[in-house]
């Protein structure tokens, strides 16, 4: 993605600023100069708006053949996120076993990188989600490798 | 308005066409389809083509005027148009051809549509093909096509139940169809099991669930009914059509299991020729995925709301059954090769309405629909089509 391309959303991609149309009261991600179900009247009448970043999962699915530029990544979780104050968005689900997420589940926002442009690109970070409540992780300690430190 | 009729078709094989180019394909198909209405180039009043992908894929913009030079209808100044809607860009290229004879502009129009997928590796197309879909809130996130229709499969699974094995029998459907076309890329047969234990794109949905990414070209003649005489071929009407569009993105719509722009573009199809669901022999669906054959045909009202599953396992959709869906093969095994493929389901039904379908004919088909959606179903073109 070109740089001014990524700059002009930096604030909607690092911080999930999105919209509030004063006309319908409702939230809008991302962010919109103009709510469709409310028309031109809306123009001028929508004002920038940090969600809270928590949500819940609508759908889900283990993308096992990865999307360009998020093979180190695979298999992990896609999932399509409905926010707290509305609107739904699609994105990673991180820090789990992809296969225990389920419809329901509530997930948090963290900031992460989403890619580079190449090896030595420019480095593009966003908005990924991870699942609020801890699920227990049964670790192997005894298998774990010692690092010296 | 004017009734408009299909006098010419023409169709390559889908498949990885290493050895023929675009304007090749688009020539080879284009001549086929002018021989078989017995016109001449000086019969053209214009060309349409649908094309999604030759800039990413190709970088070549400007198709049009391409291919209406390979075709030999430079000299004579054609005017020539091309179409993009994704993978919808075909039948969209039909749907403005048909409107423009319609109203009266012109009288005969070549739609031509042809697309080169692998002159690119597998994760370039993969990502060319997802373009349909939103490139900056869907695709950049990390989400592949096929993982969208994944979760459309798994909201769809979670509301009405739908099976492993229903989903199977889809493609199972498909390649037996695809079997009896010489056109296809995979004319060969597989089970249900085999597509059921194929290796996992994006749970639910396995290798065997998803279309290829092919080359291929088809074209069709369209020409005022009330001309058509003049011409050898038994010409098929076009008796209805329809467009809709819908989000662009799948995160922004209601509900993540149903495909609403093809609803609405079935109702504006079925209205302008007055007629309904059951009044259909066969019908080709835009099956990029198994669920979207499952969803089209809920939309279109073939089947009812999370029924058509169960029935497409029954053995209805089958060639013989009461409403052969995908004689073809689909987009599965005769092959997916986006700006062609709305003209190729098209070719299809014209072929089995005109009852040259060979062994795959279905026997007295009279009236025959054509669906074809890009993306998630963010653009939706109809057609109804009968025989003489």
């Amino acid at each position: 993605m070109s740089v001014p391309r990524f700059w002009r959303e930096l604030d909607t991609r690092y911080n999930l600023i999105g919209s509030y149309c004063k006309i319908t009261k409702t939230y809008h991600y991302p962010r919109r100069s103009f709510n469709p179900e409310a028309g031109r009247e809306s123009i001028g009448g929508m004002e920038d708006y940090q969600f809270k970043g928590t949500g819940e999962i609508v759908t889900s699915t283990v993308v096992y053949q990865a999307q360009t530029g998020y093979e180190m990544f695979g298999p992990y979780c896609m999932a399509i996120v409905k926010l707290d104050e509305g609107p739904m968005m699609t994105t990673q689900i991180v820090d789990c076993d992809p296969n225990t997420v389920k419809p329901g589940m509530k997930v948090k926002s963290v900031f992460r990188k989403l890619g580079e442009d190449s090896e030595s690109g420019i480095l593009h970070y966003g908005t990924k989600f991870i699942l609020s409540e801890e699920i227990e992780i049964e670790e192997d300690n005894e298998n774990l490798p010692d690092i010296e430190v | 308005m004017r009734e408009v009729s299909i006098i010419g078709i023409g169709i390559t094989k889908f498949g990885e066409l290493w050895d023929k180019s675009l304007r090749q394909l688009g020539l080879e198909t284009g001549l086929a389809a002018i021989s078989d209405a017995g016109i001449t180039s000086k019969d053209i009043d214009a060309l349409y083509i649908g094309n999604m992908a030759a800039g990413s894929t190709l970088q070549q913009e400007h198709v049009s005027a391409l291919m209406a030079d390979y075709c030999g209808l430079a000299s004579q100044n054609v005017p020539a148009t091309r179409v993009e809607a994704a993978s919808a860009s075909g039948g969209l290229a039909i749907r403005q051809a048909y409107m423009a004879i319609a109203g009266g502009f012109i009288d005969i129009a070549v739609v031509g549509g042809a697309e080169k997928m692998t002159d690119v590796s597998d994760s370039e197309s993969s990502y060319t093909v997802s373009m349909g879909s939103d490139e900056q809130w869907e695709s950049k996130a990390g989400a592949t096509f096929a993982s969208l229709h994944a979760m459309m499969t798994q909201s769809h699974m979670q509301q009405y139940g739908t099976t492993r094995e229903e989903m199977s029998a889809v493609s199972a459907k498909n390649h037996y169809h695809a079997s009896m076309n010489p056109m296809a890329q995979f004319p060969f047969t597989i089970s249900s099991e085999a597509v059921s234990n194929s290796g996992l794109v994006s749970s639910p949905l396995r290798m065997l669930d998803c279309a290829p990414n092919s080359d291929g070209a088809a074209a069709v003649v369209l020409c005022a009914t009330e001309k058509a005489k003049k011409y050898g071929k038994k010409s098929i009407r076009i008796i209805g059509s329809g467009q809709a569009s819908d989000t662009l993105s799948l995160h922004h719509r209601k509900h993540l299991n149903q495909m609403p722009a093809i609803r609405v573009a079935a109702k504006r199809a079925f209205k302008s020729c007055g007629k309904k669901a059951n009044d259909i022999d066969l019908i080709e669906v835009h099956d990029n995925f198994t669920i979207s054959e499952i969803i089209a045909l809920e939309e279109i009202g073939i089947f009812r709301r999370g029924k058509a599953a169960a029935k497409i396992l029954e053995g209805e959709t089958k060639l013989g059954g009461k409403i052969p869906t995908n004689t073809s093969g689909g987009l599965k095994a005769r092959g997916h090769a986006p700006g062609a493929t709305g003209i190729a389901q098209v070719v299809e039904v014209v072929q089995q309405l005109r009852g040259e379908a060979g062994d795959r004919q279905v026997k007295d088909a009279k009236i025959g629909m054509v669906e074809n959606h890009g993306g998630t179903a963010a653009t939706a073109v109809i057609h109804i089509l009968e025989g003489e």
